[in-house]
């Protein structure tokens, strides 16, 4: 490992919260979804991290895994919003607010 | 410093800056732009932690695949106004989350749990495709399975939602 551990936990905690900011202030519903592919990548570096501290294979095969299941959110999630822009003619999540009561 | 290791935080600085003009950047083609050199750095960072067939994937699938989505959904939504409100207490929230995740990962450094791997990396003995698609399809044959009828659910979930209604 060219760097410790704790160097990589680190990083993948800058893009988790970056990530996290990108969802809590944007209201771009596309804006959105490329926030949480960015939390999604940011778990997968740790996965991979501790796949090499701890010289274990499943890490990396559970990093696959979580990359399907990324591809599969996306698919769904780009396809609400291009149903969301049909039926709103926008994609700015605090227009809809069907459920606000 | 070994070459690995600047070649490590080059990349990882590369990633969050690409993070941060992601988020920053107003067009949404722009975003997606930052966010491709994001995931190109991380598959680079796959690489140096000896993960080189998720780095494989993570390119394929994220900066071939799931960007195209993206970019096909940004030129058929066609935003004429880009103007947008953003929302000022999500910083705080986030600042705020972010403040706890490093306070976890410093006191994992302070009980010493996270010391440098020691010992020959046994991730690449044989390639590392090999170990991966050995684990993949006697430890976790079940768990692929089930991955591919979710993305079966999942195009018919994205066909069903994205489909001119007739009438």
């Amino acid at each position: 490992m060219p760097v410790p551990p704790g160097h990589v936990l680190i990083v993948s905690l800058l893009l988790f919260a970056v990530g996290v900011l990108g969802v809590l202030t944007r209201r771009n519903a596309i804006i959105i979804l490329m926030s949480i592919e960015l939390m999604m990548n940011a778990a997968n570096l740790n996965l991979i991290a501790f796949s090499r501290q701890l010289n274990a294979i499943h890490g990396q095969v559970f990093a696959v895994f979580t990359i399907a299941v990324a591809a599969g959110e996306v698919a769904v999630g780009l396809a609400v919003v291009l149903a969301m822009y049909r039926n709103r003619d926008s994609i700015f999540v605090d227009d809809v607010r069907l459920l606000k009561g | 410093m070994s070459l690995a290791a600047i070649a490590f935080y080059l990349l990882a600085a590369s990633a969050v800056g690409a993070a941060v003009m992601m988020i920053r950047s107003p067009s949404p083609i722009h975003s997606a732009v930052w966010l491709v050199t994001a995931f190109l750095s991380m598959a680079g960072l796959y690489l140096l932690l000896e993960a080189e067939f998720v780095a494989a994937v993570q390119v394929l699938v994220y900066a071939g695949g799931i960007m195209v989505l993206f970019l096909f959904v940004i030129m058929l939504v066609n935003l004429k106004d880009v103007s947008e409100r953003r929302v000022r207490l999500g910083a705080a929230l986030s600042g705020a989350l972010a403040l706890a995740l490093a306070a976890l990962v410093l006191r994992l450094y302070a009980r010493g749990h996270l010391q440098p791997a020691t010992g020959a990396s046994t991730l690449r003995v044989g390639g590392n495709l090999e170990a991966v698609g050995q684990s993949m399809f006697r430890d976790a044959l079940l768990p692929f399975e089930i991955a591919s009828v979710l993305l079966l659910v999942a195009m018919i979930g994205a066909i069903v939602l994205a489909r001119q209604p007739k009438g």
